[in-house]
């Protein structure tokens, strides 16, 4: 068997995008600093070069004006944009043409128009970025219908998942946890894709259901591998797309181990983890042996000091807290 | 501009376009007020130079981005009255099968990008819709419409700014009708004329009288071809004014009786041009009568067309979210 070669979730991103690129003249990118610089944190390095100034278009400070512009490019059906937001937290400055004109055009059209554009952005606590750079917001994109949400945890996924997502003909908010931009996996040379709403298992196991997202999934598999030398066999789920949501995977696994954990690194109220518990509830309570868990951090901003920032995130303890609690 | 200068096909296709916009809407305000036509309706009686003497210059390759007062816009781009009557009414053979509504009327098709719900919304559509002209090499514009209001709001600054700064084939209309519902253009601004923003931005600013549609056609002509020929952006301002509330239903607290007559008896954008047509001998009166009568006969099509056509259904409410067959829940309840 070939060794398949290790490369950083950053390359794999690369990747994806080097593909679509020299696949599609329609597929362009955008953002702040996406050019010379190579994106701030490194994913459309080369690009600029291989594909020029027209392709790869380093935008001014105007969040609302170019995501707005990659709206009209593709429901013109004109380009197939992916444009990049520096940070998820600078939402607030654009957030209009998401949620009321990307995720709904193609409804209040009455299907007649498609937004093929991706927006790529980044989330995460952990670098002492303060409350304005740090932050996991995808649950504010999930609330809204008619966008797509992908959250990858590994190098594999992440390109995979870019190219199904740039291939797409929905807008799909594509979020990288800047925690993760650094570690290796194996990802094959050749292009493929992940289709959107498939879950993975990422480890099997019989006693305890953790549904973990991002960064939060290499959390709780290093529990899992803990766990599993006193007999505890924990499965981790990580639902990688969070719309469409697997909801068969996340339930059977469920019905199997009738324990539930849920990590998440967004807010806790009206999250992507309750979210979850109140499908759990609604769908599997009969299977299940004891309340669900829910591991996010706390509804506070999220704090500079490196002291109180290692509080703020869930930790590995609290996540094996939490899975000894519901056994 | 002489109306010589004008093929006599162009001044006709006009008249009657103003006049057709003109029965629409004020048929369309009766609907309202039966209660026939629900939601929020923001008519483009008085404007109608506007859309008219730009959208004469417009194929059906180019592209617009419209407001919510865009009813004017759509019928003057090609749009399919049948369609959008049925869609204000909300009936499933609309244009947007009842999903969108006065607000946001759009047709891809003909390249109409949208109505939009949220002033200045559609502003960076048009931009985007000009960027995808120019990386496909194609010689077609985009125009995006937009109220004074609308010409404070971010979308304006940044979209202009985007525009210029790639020099994009896209023309920024301006139309100033003078209130923001209730607040008039001196309370909103300190500028005299929001066309001088364009050299804020790089690009030529023109203000032009809108109740004059060959002046609108004039100053559009110009900065349509220079977009064409890729030399970017311009921003017009057209100077005009509605003849009725912001909203079917308006108080109009906020102006006299006298302003709005002044308006209409002085103002009026068919009045002015049916002047021109009869003086220089483009038409007769029995010509120009004519078209009012196909137009409120094409109107009362249209009204018959939504009144009998079918409401959408209940499947109807989870349809056209998204476009990809996926695998997964979309739509659900827990
Ligand atoms: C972002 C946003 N703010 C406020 C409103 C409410 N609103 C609808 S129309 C309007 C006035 C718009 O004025 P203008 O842009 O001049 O267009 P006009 O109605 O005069 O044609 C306002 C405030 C809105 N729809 N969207």
């Amino acid at each position: 068997m070939a060794v398949v070669r290790e490369i950083t979730f950053a390359e794999a991103l690369n990747e994806a995008l080097d593909y679509e690129m020299s696949k599609d003249e329609k597929v362009i990118v955008m953002g702040e600093d996406v050019g010379v610089y190579g994106g701030i944190f490194g994913v459309t390095k080369g690009l600029y070069e291989k594909y020029g100034s027209e392709r790869v278009k380093d935008t001014p400070i105007a969040e609302s004006g170019f995501i707005g512009t990659a709206v009209g490019a593709a429901a013109a059906g004109l380009l197939r944009p992916v444009v990049e937001l520096m940070f998820i937290d600078f939402l607030g400055v654009a957030y209009d043409q998401i949620y009321n004109q990307a995720a709904k055009i193609r409804y209040m059209f009455g299907g007649k128009a498609k937004i093929p554009m991706v927006l790529r952005t980044t989330c995460g606590a952990g670098f002492a970025a303060a409350a304005q750079h740090s932050q996991s917001l995808h649950a504010l994109f999930i609330h809204v219908p008619g966008l797509k949400v992908v959250m990858p945890s590994t190098p594999y996924d992440a390109k995979g998942l870019l190219i199904s997502s740039i291939e797409d003909d929905d807008p799909v908010v594509f979020i990288e946890h800047k925690g993760l931009y650094g570690i290796k996996g194996p990802v094959p040379e050749e292009p493929y894709s992940i289709p959107l709403g498939e879950a993975d298992i990422k480890k099997e196991g019989k006693d305890v259901t953790i549904v973990a997202t991002a960064a939060m999934v290499h959390k709780s598999l290093e529990v899992a591998k803990k766990l599993e030398e006193e007999g505890i066999s924990v499965e981790v789920v990580d639902p990688r797309t969070l719309v469409p949501l697997d909801v068969d995977t996340i339930l059977n696994s469920i019905k199997k181990t009738g324990r539930l954990v849920v990590v998440d690194e967004g807010y806790p109220r009206c999250g992507f983890a309750t979210d979850i518990a109140a499908l759990a509830v609604s769908k599997a309570f009969d299977a299940l042996k004891a309340p669900v868990k829910i591991i996010t951090p706390p509804a506070t901003p999220v704090p500079f000091s490196p002291a109180l920032e290692k509080e703020w995130i869930p930790s590995s303890e609290k996540i094996e807290k939490a899975v000894r609690d519901v056994l | 501009m002489v109306v010589e200068e004008i093929p006599k096909e162009t001044l006709l296709w006009m008249y009657e376009t103003m006049v057709r916009i003109r029965v629409h809407e004020e048929r369309v305000a009766e609907l309202f007020a039966q209660g026939k036509v629900p939601g929020f309706v923001h008519l483009y009686v008085g404007e109608e130079a506007v859309a008219v003497g730009i959208m004469a210059h417009l194929r059906k390759d180019d592209f617009i981005t419209s407001t919510h007062r865009g009813h004017g816009h759509y019928i003057a781009k090609g749009g399919c009255i049948k369609a959008s009557m049925a869609e204000l009414f909300g009936k499933k053979t609309g244009i947007c099968k009842g999903k969108g509504g006065s607000m946001h009327i759009a047709d891809v098709e003909i390249g109409e990008l949208g109505a939009n719900g949220i002033v200045g919304g559609g502003i960076p559509h048009a931009v985007g819709a000009a960027l995808g002209i120019k990386l496909n090499g194609l010689d077609s514009v985009a125009v995006a419409f937009f109220g004074e209001g609308a010409s404070n709001q971010q979308n304006f600054h940044e979209g202009i700014n985007i525009a210029s700064i790639w020099k994009l084939p896209v023309v920024f209309v301006c139309e100033n009708n003078l209130y923001q519902i209730s607040l008039p253009y001196s309370k909103q601004q300190t500028i005299k004329s929001v066309a001088e923003r364009g050299k804020a931005y790089g690009i030529p600013g023109v203000a032009v009288d809108g109740q004059d549609v060959l002046a609108v056609y004039e100053v559009a002509k110009e900065a349509i071809e220079r977009a064409r020929r890729g030399e970017g952006p311009t921003l017009i301002e057209v100077k005009t004014y509605r003849f009725r509330g912001h909203f079917e239903g308006d108080p109009e607290v906020y102006r006299s009786k006298e302003e709005i007559e002044w308006w209409k008896n002085n103002k009026d954008p068919i009045k002015i041009f049916e002047d021109v047509l009869l003086k220089k001998g483009i038409a007769t009166k029995e010509e120009l009568e004519k078209m009012w009568e196909k137009a409120r006969k094409e109107i009362e099509e249209a009204v018959k067309f939504a009144e009998e056509s079918p409401w959408p259904t209940k499947e109807d409410v989870v349809e056209d979210v998204f476009s990809t067959p996926t695998k997964g829940v979309l739509v659900w309840q827990w």
